[in-house]
């Protein structure tokens, strides 16, 4: 089986295709404006090391580019927002504690009708269905072309929300619907807000996807194209589109686990040591540990599948002041290589302090050579009890595990660490996030509160429903397992309520 | 009758130091917060009045919603429901209240006597009846001063309104609303049994709204220097300071409609080669250092992220969170021997002899 991984980052565009579990050969080219040329190249330049061109079962795409329209403020379009839970909740409408920018930007119609359920299934009032038909007529004559639908406990019943969409298709059969049960769990300003944004990215990613599909077709790859998402599993693009938001952390989530690819191992923390920052993860089963709580996007609260990650102010290209020693926040980032001591610039830099070391051997070392040794030896201290803090703040137990380094400034990591078993570095690790799209599996998810089962007959119910959602998303059943599995006691509740969190993984399905 | 009108700053702080005062439950404020924020925005303001200044025959509304709080995620509350149920009471008993009060000033209850006060102009007087947050009826300060326990009005969105007439005990009462509660869909707005000046002002817990508004602006002063804010809120509250480290395992389970469970934590620095053991039951009950117990509920045990200093609830406990943990003084009343029957380590079901941190200071 060859795949192509591709991760399409703000600089860089890496490619690489790997054969069965092997990397073949690795690329890695400017990002473009247009995106489209950057991808094109890349895979020019992949096909042209593995000449005569070998024929490919999938490729996968990794991108952070609706992250970066959210938090940039652009492409975004205007969307309609219609709540289902009325009477209930009327107080807090959709948008309420967006940043008022970003609210300008992408509110065009509000709308709260009556409907939705409580948390036992019962309806709170009847859907109301005339004022549905009101609302279609309206969202209509605005021209409006992208509505989120949230309904009030839709995790549990989707119905209100099925309906809605049915009644909005009859008026206006061309606007792109986003339903939040198909996105987000319970938590209803959350997961509206994850529905809003998903709405508000839709014309974006369509045209993105028609930019991928393109620039395959260009290069005369004929294969399925996926589109990698958070939790480190893929989507086919044709489905993917329709949700960007799912593909907000897939940057980070791919480099972790082509780190634990790369080195054979499942269970380890990851530290990705980039120019500005160091991000760092804990993988389980080899995927990334899931946070738990709210997490902003763009100033935005959200609360779905995101890795769990610690993004430390270190960096390569982080400053370092002498007075006293002190290193970073703020970075020189991408111009490290103009604008550090050892290339040639006169900011004094982290990767000055690990040349001057000896721990790195890049540039001309002799412009660091006048450094003092206490300078030195306080800023080598100072940036190894960063990251031997933010790792062990990521571990989830006392047990030794490693710690697999990535990134351009992993020099920056010592080899010894407490709490921590092996340092790993792996082969290719520049390319680790193409690596992390190229075996990216599919899953299926249920986060769901089951009521009158035991505890043994609600996690197996759960396990069924969410082996059935990887099945519809292109997973092959035989290879399925549980990689994640949580159930919370529910609090007030009666009848045993159990709200039971369960996720599994399989291989792609092969393809005829 | 002067009365002080509460900044949008402060309902800030209000909610930020409701929070940490709920000493893991109460359930978060953000949604209640969401609300004034917005009723600010329209004009409104929230009046709070000195408890000294009430008349002993003034008639005092005691507020809060009843639900679970997975379903306050969903179904948000509204003051609509809210004003509705002291208006349901006031109907009941034929007179209009001149002023409304938290029955719990721990988490989001904090917040909705200045919901109602916001849209019906009553001001809201500085004072609950806990101190902090409490899961069960009977664990307030008028409980503990023997004050009955009905009539309870109970309001849902849809319009239905239940009133409780009578109760046996407060165990009937907490039966019978709880029933109604979760018939309504586990969520409703409650005005608790009216009370008069005189009962706030010699069986309430005086000054806590003042005091949560106090810490509030304790920890945002603290981040806005980057000092450390737990440290902060010990110097200004006189709190003691228990334990620093890492939790290794949360354990939970749900009894008789509560959440209960335990949390283990490593230490770390000063505390490095100590654990320290959490007990919860909605709040943190008991705590144990090396197994010994050091700290117990009257005594508010609060967990704090060891760096923002925002407070940590039972619910979000997770594995490698960095917390401090810290114990502030609870109000005297609920340290007399009545008060412990009600809020004592034995009424949660630990067989302990309370022993409060600050006396061992002493």
């Amino acid at each position: 089986m060859n795949r192509i991984g591709i991760d399409v980052g703000g600089t860089n565009t890496d490619a690489v295709l790997l054969e069965d579990e092997r990397v073949r050969h690795a690329v890695k080219t400017p990002t473009t404006p247009d995106v489209m040329s950057g991808i094109r190249t890349a895979l020019a330049r992949l096909l042209e090391r593995a000449a005569p061109a070998p024929a490919i079962d999938a490729v996968m795409i990794g991108t952070t580019h609706f992250t970066n329209a959210v938090v940039q403020r652009r492409d975004l379009s205007r969307v309609a927002a219609i709540r289902i839970g009325l009477p209930a909740s009327a107080s807090l409408p959709p948008f309420v504690d967006w940043p008022e920018d970003l609210a300008e930007l992408v509110r065009g119609e509000v709308h709260m009708l009556a409907g939705g359920h409580e948390y036992d299934g019962r309806p709170i009032v009847p859907f109301d269905t005339a004022g549905m038909r009101e609302v279609a007529r309206r969202i209509r004559a605005s021209g409006i072309r992208s509505v989120g639908i949230t309904s009030v406990f839709s995790p549990l019943n989707g119905s209100c929300e099925l309906e809605a969409e049915a009644i909005l298709r009859e008026a206006c059969p061309d606007v792109a619907v986003t339903l939040s049960h198909r996105l987000g769990r319970l938590g209803l300003l959350e997961r509206e807000n994850v529905t809003l944004l998903n709405a508000c990215l839709r014309d974006l990613a369509h045209s993105t996807t028609r930019a991928f599909v393109d620039a395959l077709a260009a290069s005369g790859i004929r294969a399925p194209l996926y589109l990698t998402q958070n939790d480190g599993t893929v989507m086919l693009a044709s489905e993917a589109e329709a949700y960007p938001v799912y593909s907000f952390a897939s940057g980070p989530t791919n480099s972790m686990r082509g780190a634990a690819f790369l080195s054979k191992r499942e269970d380890a923390i990851v530290v990705d040591v980039g120019g500005t920052t160091s991000d760092i993860g804990s993988l389980r089963h080899g995927f990334p540990r899931e946070a738990n709580g709210v997490a902003e996007v763009g100033g935005v609260r959200t609360l779905f599948r995101m890795p769990d990650l610690l993004s430390l102010g270190l960096g390569g290209g982080s400053l370092v002041a002498e007075e006293p020693p002190a290193v970073g926040p703020r970075s020189v980032g991408y111009l490290l290589t103009e604008q550090s001591r050892v290339f040639g610039g006169d900011r004094l830099t982290a990767t000055d302090i690990a040349v001057a070391a000896g721990l790195a051997d890049l540039g001309n070392r002799g412009r660091v050579a006048d450094l003092a040794p206490a300078l030195i030896r306080a800023c080598v201290a100072r940036m190894h009890a960063m990251i031997e803090e933010g790792v062990d703040r990521m571990k989830a137990d006392a047990s030794a595990v490693p710690l697999i380094v990535v990134g351009g400034g992993s020099f920056l990591v010592p080899e010894q660490i407490p709490g921590i078993s092996e340092v790993v570095h792996v082969p290719h690790q520049a390319v680790a996030n193409a690596v992390g799209a190229a075996i990216a599996q599919v899953s299926g998810e249920v986060d769901q509160v089951f009521q009158g089962l035991t505890r043994d007959e609600a996690l197996a119910e759960a396990r069924r429903l969410a082996e059935a959602k990887a099945t519809r998303a292109g997973a092959d059943p035989a290879t399925l397992a549980v990689v994640e599995v949580e159930d919370l006691p529910i609090a007030y509740l009666p009848g045993n309520s159990l709200r039971v969190r369960l996720r599994v993984v399989g291989d792609i399905a092969a393809r005829p | 009758m002067s009365t002080t009108s509460l900044s949008a700053r402060q309902i800030e702080s209000l909610a930020l130091g409701a929070w940490i005062l709920g000493t893991g439950g109460g359930g978060s404020p953000y949604h209640g917060l969401l609300n004034l924020r917005q009723l600010y925005k329209q004009g409104a303001r929230v009046q709070v009045m000195d408890p000294a200044d009430l008349a002993d025959d003034a008639a005092v509304a005691v507020v809060s919603t009843m639900g679970a709080p997975l379903v306050m995620q969903e179904r948000m509350v509204d003051p609509g429901p809210m004003v509705e149920s002291v208006r349901a009471m006031e109907r009941y008993v034929g007179r209009r209240f001149d002023a409304v009060m938290a029955v719990e000033i721990g988490g989001s209850n904090a917040l909705q006597p200045c919901q109602i006060g916001a849209v019906t102009g009553l001001p809201v007087v500085d004072a609950d009846a806990m101190g902090r947050a409490f899961p069960e009826a009977q664990m307030t300060s008028f409980a503990i001063h023997d004050l009955p326990m009905a009539p309870l009005t109970l309001v849902d969105v849809r319009d239905n309104a239940v009133i409780v007439a009578r109760a046996a005990s407060w165990k009937w009462m907490e039966r019978l609303s709880r029933k109604a509660c979760v018939e309504v869909g586990s969520i409703a707005a409650t005005c608790k049994a009216p009370r008069t000046g005189r009962d706030v002002k010699e069986c309430g817990i005086l000054y806590t709204v003042s005091k949560a508004i106090r810490l509030g602006e304790t920890v945002q002063a603290a981040r806005a220097a980057h000092r450390d804010p737990v440290q902060a809120v010990l110097d200004a509250e006189g709190g003691r300071r228990l334990f620093g480290g890492k939790i290794r395992d949360v354990e939970r389970r749900t009894t008789e409609g509560f959440l209960r469970g335990t949390a283990t934590l490593d230490g770390l620095d000063q505390d490095r080669g100590r654990s320290f053991r959490l007990a919860f039951q909605n709040e943190f009950a008991v705590g144990w250092l090396d197994g010994r117990p050091v700290v117990m509920t009257p005594d508010l045990i609060c967990v704090m992220d060891a760096v923002s200093g925002e407070a940590i609830g039972t619910e979000t406990l997770r594995y490698g969170q960095r917390v401090v943990v810290v114990a502030l003084p609870a109000p005297p009343i609920l340290l007399t021997p009545k008060g412990l029957e009600h809020v004592g380590p034995r009424a949660f079901g630990y067989d302990l002899e309370f022993r409060s941190v600050f006396a061992e200071a002493r």
